[in-house]
């Protein structure tokens, strides 16, 4: 079954004519999610990869009941794409878009957490329920169906984990990629709270990276809360402090977010982590044959 | 983004925040001119400070007090040009080539500081204040937290009148002090909101004999995400302050930091990126880099990238770790055969390609003719690139 998508969800894609939103929108049709509408402001009553597309998100909602949307918009068009979504009775939005301003997030996250919406992303990879639907820019080859949840700050970092985590024969449930920015809209402690709930989910893969205490926040979370095995990697142990390594929250500022930390504390939660990247897909036989 | 303190006073002026006014020279002849100017002005006392993107400037030799001209002369021609070297600028240092001239007598009362910063765990703008200015407010958190005043500041709303009244008494400010005060807080947080800001800080705010306050050094740094409403706060980019090699791949759109280790990397994603390099340091080498060539690696990409690699010459080894998703693997290995070709490749390489098209990508590189070596995991390609770099 897996957490907030499955092969029922509607989805409305924003920016379904630009180049990403088009080719994107064509991988996810193959898939077999089932892409409603498309929306393009002044392009509406015309078709792009077979979708209808409508002028705004209202519209497409009125018309087609589509409930979950994608974001494929340039940045600065990105904040309004978010609101016009949400308005129009949008219950998920993923946002792919990379380089929202961190002001415009904090109101945005602000706004939609009054009106119930859920938001995953900016700056993110999107989420996948294998077998059922695939909302993102993901390669659909490397998933497959499972009892494995998976979130993570990362995109090819993820790639390569479910990548292992298929190779030991076993699948996903649901893989979020809640993006690397330094205001997300889901955190790891919203997903794991999903996957703690979820029957279809054994145990959890967490991945973090350095900067901001988003994995001390899960940490306290599985400690309090979990009781499906935790599997938990950290990148950035090697990165420099006050240097942005990428992503615009992967930075150590103030001595604070380091990788050692947030490993230390989640070890001492009681989520098992995984040193060497390359031991994933092992620690997790490991762990569930215990 | 950082700039530098006299950009930020300008900036901090432009919302009502009371700074000195100061001259700014890149060459002895202005700022000899610049000092005799304010000498002969009446000023009896002027501060020379060393404008690079760093901290603690005061006890790395960068900042001169001197009360008359053949001192200012004597200070300009140390400090302009010199490599102020500290914790925050590493070994190599950083090049001294603007200096900020400035009124030095103040009449300072009493130093305290004055900040703001996107608290990412509250994802508000906390403001920060406390009595005890002029020194390292990092270690004022970590020796007395309690002498720092923070205050979260809800967007929508916005800085409130009783919030103000808080910070203000925190600084033990009365009377017209605290009027100006409430002029300093409204202003840093109009900037921070107005301007993107990441952070911007005053330190010290300088209560004067005469019951003003000033802001005597000033600290902002700013979101790039948000340039595309602020054109001319791009502007204030300094590339003398990046290293070259960073300058050479924003231009080309890749994301990349220099690091002190010998093992080039090559990288397809942040995440796995930083991955990469910290399994180079379990099995013992050092990375030279950090490199995302993004979501498209491609010919173009990969070629720009092992330029800026290779003209590390502190680099031994080359690695490249590719994950393969909607950029298939043999379409990523034929981009590397011909940018290793392109190039002149005179160091080990080492390609470690998963995902996508992998196997066939691999196959491409072993009949390739090129000397490098393939790895099917990334803990292998880890281990071959360290023992290459040493010379195994």
């Amino acid at each position: 079954m897996g957490v907030l998508i499955d092969k029922n969800t509607k989805v409305v894609v924003q920016g379904i004519t630009g180049g990403e939103g088009a080719f994107h929108t064509e991988r996810m049709l193959e898939y077999g999610t089932r892409i409603v509408a498309g929306v393009t402001p002044g392009k509406g009553g015309t078709e792009c990869k077979k979708v209808p597309v409508f002028n705004s998100v209202e519209s497409a909602v009125k018309e087609t009941a589509a409930d979950t949307s994608v974001i494929f918009v340039p940045p600065h068009f990105a904040t309004d794409a978010i609101y016009e979504a949400a308005y129009a009775g949008i219950k998920l939005i993923v946002c792919i878009t990379e380089g929202i301003p961190a002001l415009d997030m904090m109101r945005v996250k602000q706004q939609l957490k009054s009106m119930g919406v859920r938001l995953i992303g900016p700056n993110c990879p999107g989420i996948i329920t294998p077998g059922q639907c695939k909302i993102g820019i993901m390669p659909s080859e490397i998933h497959n169906p499972g009892r494995i949840g998976i979130v993570s700050r990362s995109g090819t970092l993820t790639y390569e984990v479910i990548h292992q985590v298929t190779a030991v024969n076993m699948g996903q449930s649901t893989a979020i990629g809640i993006g690397g920015d330094p205001i997300p809209g889901m955190d790891f402690v919203d997903c794991l709270e999903l996957f703690q709930k979820d029957s279809e989910t054994d145990a959890v893969i967490m991945i973090g990276e350095i900067g901001g205490n988003s994995e001390e926040k899960a940490a306290d979370y599985v400690k309090n809360n979990m009781t499906k095995p935790v599997i938990g990697f950290v990148a950035g142990k090697t990165a420099p402090p006050g240097k942005r390594m990428g992503h615009a929250g992967a930075i150590i500022s103030g001595g604070q977010g380091t990788a050692a930390d947030k490993i230390s504390k989640m070890k001492k939660a009681g989520i098992i982590v995984v040193e060497n990247l390359g031991f994933v897909g092992k620690t997790l036989v490991n762990t569930l044959e215990q | 983004m950082k700039i530098h303190e006299y950009q930020a006073q300008e900036l901090m002026r432009n919302f009502g925040i009371p700074v000195l006014d100061f001259e700014i020279s890149d060459s002895m002849k202005s700022g000899i001119t610049a000092a005799d100017q304010l000498f002969s002005s009446g000023k009896k006392k002027l501060v020379i400070k060393a404008q690079v993107h760093a901290g603690g400037r005061g006890k790395a030799g960068g900042i001169a007090v001197v009360k008359n001209l053949i001192e200012a002369e004597k200070a300009l021609d140390r400090i302009l040009g010199m490599r102020l070297v500290n914790r925050q600028t590493g070994p190599e240092g950083k090049l001294v080539r603007k200096v900020m001239i400035v009124d030095g007598d103040t009449g300072i009362e009493r130093e305290l500081y004055a900040g703001i910063v996107l608290d990412r765990d509250r994802e508000r703008p906390v403001i920060l204040a406390s009595a005890e200015g002029g020194v390292d407010i990092e270690e004022t958190a970590a020796s007395n937290p309690d002498a720092i005043a923070t205050v979260a500041v809800d967007p929508f709303p916005g800085l409130l009148m009783f919030q103000i009244r808080y910070l203000t008494e925190k600084l033990g400010l009365t009377g017209d002090a605290a009027r100006s005060a409430s002029r300093v807080f409204k202003g840093l947080y109009d900037m921070f909101i107005k301007l993107d800001c990441s952070q911007a800080e005053i330190n010290p705010l300088v209560l004067t004999h005469d019951g003003n306050l000033v802001a005597l050094d000033a600290k902002v740094n700013l979101d790039e995400s948000a340039f595309f409403r602020h054109p001319d706060l791009k502007e204030l980019r300094d590339t003398h302050e990046e290293s070259e090699l960073e300058v050479w791949a924003s231009e080309n759109s890749l994301n990349y930091v220099k690091l002190d280790g010998n093992i080039g990397c090559m990288v397809n994603g942040a995440g796995l990126a930083m991955a990469t390099m910290d399994t180079i340091s379990l099995h013992g080498g050092m990375p030279a880099n950090f490199l995302d060539v993004g979501g498209g690696a491609n010919r173009e990409t990969v070629t720009e990238a092992f330029k800026i690699l290779l003209a590390d010459k502190s680099v031994e080894a080359v690695l490249v770790n590719i994950f393969g998703g909607i950029v298939r693997c043999d379409r990523v290995a034929d981009g590397i055969i011909q940018a290793a070709k392109d190039v002149h490749m005179d160091r080990p390489l080492v390609v470690r390609l998963a995902g996508t098209n992998a196997v066939e990508g691999m196959e491409l590189l072993k009949k390739s003719g090129l000397s490098l070596k393939t790895a099917d995991s990334l803990d292998e390609a880890a281990k071959c690139a360290v023992k290459l770099a040493i010379g195994g």
